[in-house]
């Protein structure tokens, strides 16, 4: 017989015979698996961005068949997905277990026109990289630097760059917070939904100084804790914020802040 | 049949010490710095290195001898054992997984990344080369095996050193992983002639 035929012959008896032991193996030795597992990472959106504290989808799925965790902790899955969580693990849907939905904000409005450049940056166009040098192109370091990391990193697709600011889709955010993450600058954060009134800056300098970097820093005037009738604000290091829990969303701090930085967030977007 | 235990032990400390397959033949590097990070992990990388080795020669060694050599298919060996290592791999990991099922967790992710470990290949490779008995084959693999658990677990130990020094901004990260990796293997170089000198 020819030497390549026997070759052939041999290989594919040995790879036949492998296969058969594999297959035979894996039926006799099968191991019951929670078809749970499946429907539950059936139900999730496959984001695996960690937003729940677990490494990806799969993970977070198995976690909650086996009762280790809360059904609540996917913001990109949201309400949706909670209710079929729940569904398929049969928890009775209870108010104290409702699902929040989270949204995130960046706290900046200093686009090209209205934050002053301090240097050019030319190099890899990473927020990352920029705010290594000299904390970025903007003279100041607290605002977005607009080279879009957290773009990058969205599951939703919630996210663009605009004039060199970041711009959220509050429909599309679903709040995981992967953006909070990655921003060099800590610029973004995460507040309950639905959030109506936002200070957009971060500037925690002088009134004097802010004035001179960007035409729409909130410089610490305390107009805005004055009115507001729930006492929701607060001024410290001379920056203005805002304490959720309080806040009804009437907006009447928007329309006395001098620097206009304090919106309301369907306008900013 | 007689076995010659002095012989088999030379095997055992030079394949280990001497021959070691990471430090001096530069093979399985891939799992010697990806899977190094910490002991645990690479404690069990090692243990499943040397389990995968050992169950590799005994099944690759008879079908050389009694089926390719006979048929003269010598030259087919790379493909068969290719092959029959994966086919172990996953038999090893279908029968942990049902009898052993914290050992499957624990090795799990390391399991599949041996079946195409080169360490493995060369160790079932090396045995026929090497004209080696039966006995002598899984010994040089049992050999080669802690001769690889011995390499993770020193570098291991070196990386978590290097975490707590304070490298110059250039050599962080790989760059001074890969140098402690190249001084590694220069020491390993200090058992030349040990085992020479040792069994004499």
């Amino acid at each position: 017989m020819n030497i390549i035929t026997t070759a052939i012959i041999a290989t594919g008896i040995i790879g036949l015979i492998s296969a058969v032991v594999i297959t035979v193996a894996s039926k006799l030795m099968f191991v019951k698996v929670d078809v749970r597992v499946a429907k539950i990472r059936n139900a999730l959106p496959g984001a695996n961005c960690g937003a729940c504290g677990l490494s990806s989808c799969d993970s977070y799925a198995e976690a909650l068949a086996k009762g280790e965790t809360a059904t609540n902790l996917c913001p990109p899955g949201g309400d949706a997905a909670f209710t079929l969580i729940n569904e398929i693990l049969e928890i009775a849907r209870s108010d104290e277990a409702k699902f929040v939905k989270k949204t995130a904000i960046v706290h900046c409005l200093g686009d090209n026109a209205t934050a002053h450049q301090k240097i050019e940056y030319v190099g890899i166009e990473t927020c990352f990289a920029a705010q290594e040098l000299y904390g970025g192109e903007s003279a100041c370091t607290f605002g977005c630097i607009g080279y879009g990391d957290c773009v990058r990193v969205c599951p939703d697709d919630a996210i663009c760059v605009e004039d060199g600011l970041v711009r959220f889709d509050p429909r599309k955010c679903s709040g995981c917070g992967v953006c909070m993450d990655v921003c060099p600058t800590g610029v973004i954060t995460v507040q309950l939904a639905p959030v109506t009134v936002a200070v957009k800056c971060k500037n925690t300098e002088r009134g004097r100084v802010v004035k001179d970097k960007c035409t729409k820093g909130c410089i610490g005037c305390t107009k805005c804790v004055k009115e507001c009738p729930v006492e929701a604000i607060t001024v410290e290091n001379s920056l203005a914020e805002i304490d959720y829990e309080k806040c009804t969303g009437c907006a009447k701090c928007v329309a006395v802040c001098v620097k206009k930085c304090l919106v309301k967030v369907e306008d900013a977007g | 049949m007689e076995i010659d235990f002095r012989a088999l032990l030379v095997i055992l400390m030079s394949t280990a010490l001497v021959n070691n397959y990471v430090l001096r033949q530069f093979l399985g590097v891939c799992p010697f710095l990806g899977v190094s990070k910490d002991i645990k992990s690479s404690a069990c990388m090692g243990v499943s290195v040397t389990f995968v080795m050992l169950m590799a020669a005994a099944v690759t060694w008879p079908i050389q001898t009694f089926l390719l050599d006979p048929q003269g298919l010598g030259f087919m060996q790379t493909v068969v054992f290719i092959l029959v290592i994966a086919t172990l791999v996953q038999l090893v990991e279908v029968v942990l997984k049902r009898y052993m099922p914290a050992l499957f967790a624990s090795l799990g992710v390391y399991l599949p990344l041996m079946t195409t470990n080169c360490a493995v290949l060369a160790v079932t490779i090396t045995n026929i080369t090497g004209g080696h008995t039966y006995i002598e084959s899984l010994v040089h693999a049992l050999g080669a095996g802690l001769g690889f658990l011995l390499a993770m677990i020193i570098f291991t130990g070196i990386r978590e050193q290097n975490e707590n020094a304070d490298p110059p901004e250039s050599f962080k990260g790989i760059p001074i992983t890969l140098i402690s990796a190249a001084i590694l293997s220069m020491a390993f170089f200090a058992f030349d002639g040990v085992i020479d000198n040792l069994f004499r």
